[in-house]
């Protein structure tokens, strides 16, 4: 079936297409060339006026997995207030802030969306990170693994074993838990909680190990590269939420000696400590670290005032901020020696002074970095709000008038605090489009996805423009996922099952003798269990793997 | 049927359990009969070496094909207003078969083992905890607090798998764990005993009484002062003792399975657990766990919550998910005339048979399961053994998947729903 998407406006920065009309065709669920004129074309979308972009990409989203679904147990007045109705389409759920592994796909595509990316994997945990996002339906999906707080891993650290060894860990566990990068959550610090160590510093020791975040962040880094993963180091930095934490964060950019990485939900680690309170932005020093360090990319991790629910892998930050959740709960876990997590339901206040102002640094380091190549939109779902916020935080982004009424209404100290008022600048659709489809699919390394290239993926969303910013990306008129009309008006038509998207980094494969001897020695399963086949994510015709390739990087170090 | 060649089996996953071991050592022989060679417990080599007869579905007490006692349990739910899919003895796969169902027909959900569960779920939805897993104990326990258990009931090689482990991560000498019983009569302590002899400390009282216990106990580590000396035929300065034994550990771990705990409103007890584990991580460190699990129990919770967002009790007749620990009990629907049919499901359990009903009712459930008061019996393989699974583990960041170790005529109870929502 050939189908045509007749005279859209076009936003296609991977290759460098600016609002231009075009047509794009589409066959066997990929775009494909200008058919010859014989040729029957069997559907033609008539998209005149309309924007076209490329399927959304989330780059960072917790959807799927144990902590996630800590959340939604926790957590039955959430979805008291948001029911999700079944129809003849569509399986019924609910949830705002945790929602339902259905109801989250659905929304996901109704939004224009077509993958999302689980950041939080815990390869002990991936099974049931699979099973989730194999309920997610519509999206692509994929997970990034947390190396960096796992006694396997740090032993080898502070045995100083050759960064070959190291290498062969890191893709051995990609491989045993299908994942598509590399996460490293508070570099030694969920492990430094379990000996009782209450704060890590970058260049302070894991009182156990006596290796230092900075080292785990230059061997990661280093790793990840020589794999020739195309996703760099994504990185949840030390100090989560404590004010004046931005100096870690400025050190943290050069943990990994030029090595690329990628800063996590970088807003929630851009505290400075000036003021009466003693809490402040520190949103230019960030940007403009950004700016100059072109080996760092980030997402900016925005917060948006309600009712959310804060999930991470970081127990110790987590555990410190258990006291200030509303309501008032909260779940800390210590995980197999290889991670941990806490979860803390959250509300943020306009009128709070310092929810006010971690609004106003989220939207300040949006604005004041530069390459839009190297910024990345999200909320780190549900941490500052749920996913269905972004239409809205596209508006801050689009519309300065918008913005400044909001920003008006905020607890007036931290007003006072912010240069937010002054910045005068909007995102353009092309630099969304660079932000959440083209930059986002070069980061993440899927090659055939985020752009409307000959060969793409024919992920594909259409909007009507509107100047109401929110209005236009809350409700896209058309979205193809693989070819297929999946959402029409904002509405699921049709429901699909994406693919999960890995990477398989070559390695010598003598690294799982050792790795079987250990397991054996100290774990409670059997190293065999520890993987998760390719039949668990593709049985039952949900989708399959796609292996994206590892990139023209690796060089193996001597 | 071709059935698999006689062989012996290792490294299989045993789901009879919260534990989940999966070393267990098993022989087949050339009929698929298991046995049990090494690494098992009393509750593996129920579940593995048990001979399972060659049943056929049935209709009204009487012998029907497949295909016929799926279209008539397909009409009965059809016909139903309120039905009630309970049981719910099976794991992962078959519960995203059965919420697929529950949500075509607007079916209520409840797990035999429900109330035990609400024990510890009303906590974490009410307050939350901080709780640890298996491979951290093994590795880091040093001083592991019992509470109204023996544990070994529940989970036989616990001490096996998690405590007398010789080799542990950070070099700990094992055999100096400490291990303190608090609560429970002439409860069976033997496995706490250390390789090198060392007896566990062992502090007795009525079931009933271990909240006024707990109570206590969270009291002084609070730092409160008390007016009492005893509790429940305990010394307040054994109690005292005990916290300062807790706050001198480094990593001690407080366990509880709350089947045990059959009082009333155990769960304000272990809500009084959680917090006191929570207190003493001002200082030091230390974790609940939470330790049980049957039937699928924690399986099927987790399956739910990420598919309506709910935990079992849930229910879709609203066209969307409702949870209500209270009103959508088994006991309530039937007992109050709320539920108009009953679908019953028990696949690694023949012994779970349904509570008896006038409704029209649907039995799906392991083919020794001889009910003939049904108005539908299907039997079906066991998840396993039969066909593949996948379990969680009781300290639920452990999934893992269950194994096919010989052929069986019977269908999977994947399949028989699937093609029940099918013949709606």
């Amino acid at each position: 079936m050939l189908i045509k998407l007749s005279g859209g406006r076009v936003y296609d920065p991977a290759h460098q297409i600016d609002g231009k009309v075009l047509d794009i065709y589409i066959r066997d669920g990929r775009i494909v060339s200008r058919p010859r004129d014989d040729e029957t074309i069997d559907q033609t979308y008539n998209l005149s006026g309309k924007v076209v972009m490329a399927g959304a990409i989330d780059m960072h989203t917790h959807i799927g997995g144990g902590k996630v679904n800590i959340a939604r147990m926790m957590l039955p007045e959430d979805h008291r207030a948001d029911p999700s109705h079944h129809s003849a389409l569509c399986r019924s759920g609910c949830g705002h802030a945790a929602p339902s592994t259905f109801t989250t796909g659905y929304r996901y595509a109704e939004m224009g969306y077509t993958a999302a990316f689980e950041p939080a994997l815990s390869p002990v945990n991936a099974r049931q990170s699979h099973l989730e996002m194999g309920d997610t339906p519509i999206i692509d999906k994929g997970g990034y693994a947390m190396i960096g707080s796992d006694d396997f891993f740090l032993r080898m650290l502070a045995a100083k074993k050759d960064q070959n060894a190291i290498n062969d860990y890191v893709a051995w566990i990609m491989h045993a838990s299908q994942a598509i990068g590399i996460k490293v959550v508070n570099p030694g610090g969920i492990n430094a909680f379990k000996f009782n160590q209450r704060a890590l510093d970058l260049d302070e020791q894991n009182v156990h190990y006596q290796v230092t975040p900075r080292e785990v962040l230059k061997a990661l880094s280093r790793a990840v590269h020589e794999l020739g993963v195309p996703h760099p180091l994504h990185v949840h930095g030390n100090n989560l939420g404590v004010p004046g934490n931005m100096e870690t964060t400025l050190k943290t950019m050069g943990a990994s000696e030029g090595y690329p990485l990628h800063l996590t939900h970088i807003q929630f680690h851009s505290y400075g400590t000036e003021g009466d309170r003693k809490f402040s932005s520190g949103a230019a020093a960030i940007a403009e670290a950004l700016n100059k360090n072109k080996n760092i990319s980030a997402d900016v991790g925005q917060i948006l005032f309600n009712q959310t629910v804060t999930a991470s892998g970081d127990n110790m930050r987590q555990f410190a901020n258990s006291t200030l959740g509303s309501p008032r709960k909260s779940v800390i876990m210590d995980i197999e020696c290889d991670s941990g997590c806490g979860v803390v339901p959250f509300k943020y206040k306009d009128q709070n002074f310092v929810n006010a102002l971690q609004w106003a640094i989220g939207l300040e380091i949006f604005l004041l970095t530069d390459d839009p190549w190297r910024i990345f939109l999200t909320t780190d779902h549900p941490n500052g709000a749920p996913f269905t916020s972004y239409p809205h935080l596209i508006k801050l982004l689009m519309d300065r008038t918008f913005r400044n009424e909001m920003f008006a209404k905020l607890n007036l100290d931290a007003q006072a605090m912010s240069t937010l008022a002054s910045i005068d600048r909007e995102y353009s659709l092309y630099d969304i489009a660079i932000m959440t489809r083209a930059g986002a699919a070069k980061l993440v390394g899927l090659h055939d996805r985020g752009h409307l290239g000959v060969g793409a993926g024919a992920d594909i969303t259409v909007y009507t423009d509107n100047a109401d910013r929110e209005k236009m990306f809350a409700k896209p008129d058309y979205v193809f996922k693989d070819g297929e009309l999946v959402v029409k008006d904002g509405h699921v038509v049709k429901v699909t099952w994406g693919h999960t998207h890995t990477v398989k980094p070559d390695f010598d494969k003598a690294i799982e003798k050792d790795i079987k001897q250990y397991f054996d020695k100290y774990h409670t399963m059997n190293m065999e269990n520890f993987k998760v086949s390719n039949d668990e994510i593709a049985e039952g015709g949900r989708g399959g793997i796609v292996v994206q390739a590892c990139e023209g990087r690796r060089e193996k170090s001597l | 049927m071709e059935n698999f060649s006689a062989s012996s089996l290792e490294s299989v996953t045993c789901p009879a359990c919260g534990l989940l071991c999966d070393d267990i050592y098993l022989a087949r022989n050339a009929v698929g009969q298991l046995k049990m060679i090494d690494n098992g417990c009393t509750k593996s080599m129920t579940f593995f070496e048990r001979t399972t007869q060659t049943a056929s579905p049935l209709i009204d007490g009487k012998p029907s094909s497949l295909v016929d006692a799926i279209k008539k349990a397909a009409v009965i739910l059809r016909n139903a207003n309120q039905p009630l899919i309970a049981g719910l003895g099976t794991e992962v796969q078959g519960m995203r078969s059965i919420l697929s169902l529950a949500d075509k027909v607007g079916a209520s959900l409840d797990h035999m083992n429900a109330n035990s569960s609400f024990r510890n779920t009303l906590v974490l939805q009410n307050s939350g905890w901080q709780v640890t897993t298996l491979t951290e104990v093994r590795n880091r326990v040093d001083l592991l607090l019992i509470i109204g258990t023996d544990i070994v009931s529940h989970n036989p090689r616990f001490f096996e798998r998690n405590v007398w482990n010789t080799a542990s991560m950070f070099d700990q000498d094992t055999s100096a764990r400490e291990i303190v019983y608090l609560g429970g009569q002439a409860v069976e302590t033997t496995a706490g005993i250390s390789p090198a002899g060392k007896k566990p400390t062992v502090m007795p009282c009525d079931l009933s009484c271990l909240p006024e216990v707990i109570a206590t106990l969270r009291a002084i580590i609070s730092g409160k002062t008390l007016h009492i000396t005893e509790v429940a035929g305990i010394k307040t300065s054994d109690l005292q003792n005990l916290a300062e034994r807790l706050k001198s550990a480094k990593y001690s771990v407080v366990t509880w399975v709350s089947s045990d705990l059959n009082f009333k409103h155990a769960e304000l007890t272990i809500q009084n657990i959680a917090e006191l584990v929570i207190k003493l991580n001002e200082k030091t460190r230390s974790s609940g766990l939470p330790l049980g699990g049957a039937d699928g129990d924690y399986s099927v919770n987790q399956v739910s919550t990420w598919t309506s967002g709910y935990p079992i009790r849930n229910r879709f007749s609203r066209q969307y998910p409702e949870y209500d620990p209270y009103h959508f009990s088994t006991e309530k629907l039937l007992n109050d005339g709320e539920a108009d049919a009953l679908l019953w499901i028990s696949e690694f359990n023949p012994e779970k048979t349904p509570p008896k009903t006038n409704l029209p009712n649907i039995v799906i459930g392991h083919g020794n399961m001889s009910v003939i008061d049904a108005n539908v019996f299907i039997p079906v393989s066991t998840a396993g053994i039969e066909h593949t699974g996948t379990m969680f583990r009781i300290d639920s960041s452990v999934s893992l998947p269950i194994g096919k170790l010989r052929e069986s005529t019977l269908p999977s109870l994947t399949e028989v729903i699937a093609a029940i929502e099918a013949a709606l």
